[in-house]
């Protein structure tokens, strides 16, 4: 044996000051973390309420909320809410569709249904911007494949993202192959994981599937779906790098989302003021979409754990 | 015998002798190519270091913020000579261009010293005079003591001297007496037409003359060729689509895009002049231009030249020049002339774009950096740039007179020479320098998008334009 393990130990003891301050000292950390991602956004929102351009320095002041007043007389504005929540509905609403019929497919875990999941991720890690260019190819009338495969059913001279009747609908096509693999593999494991009894005793009583479906399938995949949902509303609704990579935001203010618009009012105006506060009414209604999914997610908890 | 050699250089360097002369004379010594190219190198330095103190700033390391450009390549190519001449050293990161001057914003703004000098264009100095960001160069070339007297900043295009300055008041004149000089020129282009001979040559037709005749001609093109288009502009949603060829062509007509009356600017437009140009332009890439014009940068406008896709572009000659050599498919058959809109104009009015030095006015080091600046404009590195590497355009006068330099345009680049020496006296830019630059170019070229695809007609949509750019410079306490 040796001497330290004999070595009888006695309970450190600790003073009330270290008994008091643990508790704040172990949330240390949180705080910081936290202070670190507060100071950006006040500092954000006291840049909302300058009349701040960088390059005209003599105007800089202090005008309380005018950059917002003057939003709401701003016909340019409201095209840009319209088009963002637009753009945000639409690849929502149009992934969660595929992606929960490619999840379906898939929901039987043979070995050809592993591979392809699998596959059907790798668009994923693509990063978007790159992504973007990569279609932008492939959607050029004079050599794009996609161009050509049209010419094959009677479609000649469609002008894709340089169209303003078009615009919309190809970098929805991106944003759709990019990211409906995300809500497509987080449903996958909704379904692989559901409770099977409900399903069998279905089956058993000889329940129609559409029903089965309906009435089963997709309530109890609703956490799921919601999860889905809100992760995939809160980035495409601060969409920049497709929508950037493809158009600027055009043609004409086609395509001209929340991000794009403050990028170029920072980076090409240095209008610093208008920029935070375009931020800022995105983070509000960012966090205003939140609270609604989390309160149906805590919801639906309450009902799964037997609340009312 | 070493020495003989290198004084024939030296009094060749010195203007003691004509290249025939000296070609002759190295030809007798047996000389070869890379000795006399070594001799040459070291009789220019040494040239350039008489009577000036290089070495005053020994020891000090500058970093510099370079865009990814044919320019920077000449600049390092070439850079132990600086650091053998001043016994500096030197580094530098290169940023591609889609981020090059977000990155330089970001540095700049945050007041960062990392970089000494930067790559600019002339119109971002009207953001980053104002910022205070940017040192006033006058006060460098001004100064005897700070300069080499072999500079020479008289021998740099008036044009483009009086482009990359201003003074700082919205709607000012550039290059005016009390104009504050921002950054140096470096190498520039003008906005001409760059065309494809063969295809020309099939459709039987000539470079146009005028606003009418590109309309014209693109379309004959387009009809005829059956797969290329017939005019290659850029169309994407940004100020860098207006100023080249369009600028170009509008300010030939002599329109304005402001109007500066006491002080205060105002829209111009939406004159009856501006109206008609920009009905033919509007018309002219409907019938001809590229099917997805609105997502056209520089970079597809000069490849579709060099891929065969269009039959002519109007825009930057240096992008035509690129495209005749390199693996291009349409190397060796592309053609330069020079382009004035208005029929009636004596002479084209090409807008520029002038890639630039400037200095980072948080920079810690900058009578060192000065050194630097003044190097890398100077004749002795423009001609090395022009005659060795791809620096062209040549800011510098006595470089465009340089035989060498002619010669070898003249040969790759039939025609270059001329569109360059007609258009040149008219070269500068065309804009009014105003801080609300950007917002405001790429808002006009944002209702350039709508009337193109017809949302818009150009009459109504220059009006609606010209009200919102009136309501924006008010905003701004500019109108």
């Amino acid at each position: 044996m040796t001497a330290a393990a004999t070595t009888k130990r006695t309970p450190v003891k600790q003073s009330r000051f270290m008994r008091r301050a643990l508790p704040y000292l172990l949330s240390l950390p949180a705080l910081l973390m936290c202070i670190g991602i507060l100071i950006p956004f006040f500092t954000a929102v006291y840049y909302s309420l300058l009349r701040y351009r960088m390059n005209l320095p003599q105007m800089k002041g202090f005008i309380w909320f005018d950059n917002y007043i003057n939003f709401f007389g701003d016909p340019k504005f409201w095209n840009t809410v319209y088009i963002s929540l637009t753009y945000a509905a639409l690849t929502v609403g149009l992934e969660l569709v595929i992606g929960l019929g490619i999840a379906l497919l898939l929901q039987r875990p043979t070995r050809f249904n592993n591979i392809a999941s699998i596959l059907l991720l790798l668009p994923l890690m693509t990063a978007p911007a790159l992504a973007a260019l990569m279609w932008k190819l492939m959607t050029h009338p004079d050599f794009g494949i996609l161009s050509y495969l049209l010419t094959l059913i009677g479609i000649t001279d469609f002008k894709w993202a340089s169209d303003p009747s078009t615009a919309l609908f190809t970098v929805l096509l991106v944003d759709i192959w990019v990211y409906t693999p995300f809500i497509m593999i987080l449903l996958l494991a909704g379904l692989r994981s559901l409770p099977k009894a409900p399903f069998e005793a279905a089956a058993l009583d000889g329940v129609p599937r559409s029903f089965v479906f309906f009435r089963i399938t997709l309530p109890m995949l609703m956490p799921y779906i919601i999860t889905a949902t809100l992760f995939r509303l809160l980035d495409s609704i601060q969409q920049f790098d497709i929508i950037y990579a493809m158009t600027q935001g055009g043609p004409g203010d086609k395509l001209l989302v929340f991000q794009v618009q403050a990028y170029l009012d920072f980076f090409q105006a240095t209008n610093v003021g208008r920029s935070a506060a375009l931020m800022i009414i995105l983070w509000a209604i960012t966090y205003a979409l939140s609270n609604v999914f989390i309160k149906q997610w805590l919801k639906l908890r309450e009902r799964a754990h037997g609340g009312a | 015998m070493y020495d003989k050699e290198k004084g024939l250089f030296e009094a060749f360097v010195a203007k003691k002798m004509s290249r025939r002369e000296l070609l002759a004379a190295t030809g007798k010594a047996g000389l070869t190519a890379s000795a006399a190219g070594f001799l040459m190198t070291q009789a220019q330095t040494n040239a350039m270091a008489a009577d000036f103190d290089w070495m005053k700033y020994k020891g000090s390391k500058l970093k510099l913020l370079l865009n990814k450009h044919p320019y920077a390549d000449a600049m390092i190519a070439n850079i132990e000579s600086f650091k053998t001449m001043t016994g500096m050293d030197i580094s530098w990161d290169i940023f591609p261009e889609d981020v090059y001057f977000d990155k330089v914003t970001a540095a700049l703004s945050s007041g960062s010293t990392e970089y000494d000098a930067f790559m600019t264009g002339a119109y971002m100095t009207w953001t980053y005079g104002p910022a205070g960001w940017i040192t006033d160069l006058n006060e460098y070339i001004k100064d005897p003591a700070k300069t080499n007297p072999t500079y020479n900043w008289e021998d740099m295009l008036p044009g483009l001297r009086a482009s990359t300055s201003w003074n700082g008041v919205p709607g000012g004149e550039l290059g005016s007496a009390d104009a504050k000089q921002w950054c140096v020129p470096w190498g520039y282009e003008l906005n001409n037409i760059s065309y494809n001979k063969k295809m020309f040559d099939k459709v039987g037709v000539q470079p146009p003359k005028n606003m009418g005749e590109m309309v014209e001609v693109s379309a004959k093109l387009t009809k005829d060729l059956g797969g290329p288009y017939g005019v290659g502009v850029r169309g994407s949603r940004s100020w860098a689509s207006i100023h080249p060829g369009f600028l170009s062509g509008y300010a030939n007509f002599g329109e304005k895009d402001f109007n500066v009356t006491d002080g205060k600017l105002k829209a111009a437009m939406n004159t009856a002049g501006s109206k008609a140009f920009h009905g033919d332009w509007v018309k002219m890439i409907q019938d001809s231009g590229p099917k997805n014009w609105s997502t056209y940068t520089w970079y597809q406008v000069g490849t579709d030249l060099g891929a065969g896709a269009s039959a002519m572009i109007f825009d930057a000659d240096i992008l035509g020049y690129f495209m005749n050599g390199g693996d291009n498919k349409e190397a060796g058959n592309l053609g330069y002339a020079p382009f004035a809109a208005n029929p009636a104009a004596a002479a084209p009015t090409p807008n520029v774009w002038i890639w630039s030095l400037a200095m980072n006015n948080a920079g810690t080091q900058k009578d060192a950096t000065w050194y630097f600046l003044q190097w890398a404009t100077s004749v002795e590195h423009a001609l090395f740039g022009a005659r060795k590497m791809d620096f062209v355009n040549p800011v510098r006068a006595s470089v465009w007179a340089d035989e060498e330099f002619r010669g070898r345009i003249d040969a790759k680049y039939p025609g270059y020479l001329n569109q360059h020496d007609t258009s040149a006296p008219g070269a500068k830019i065309y804009f009014t320098a105003q801080p609300l630059f950007f917002d405001l170019t790429t808002l006009w070229s944002e209702n350039l998008q709508k009337m193109v695809a017809k949302e818009i007609p150009v009459d109504e949509g220059l009006d609606k334009m010209a009200a919102e750019i009136d309501a924006k410079l008010a905003e701004a306490g500019l109108g």
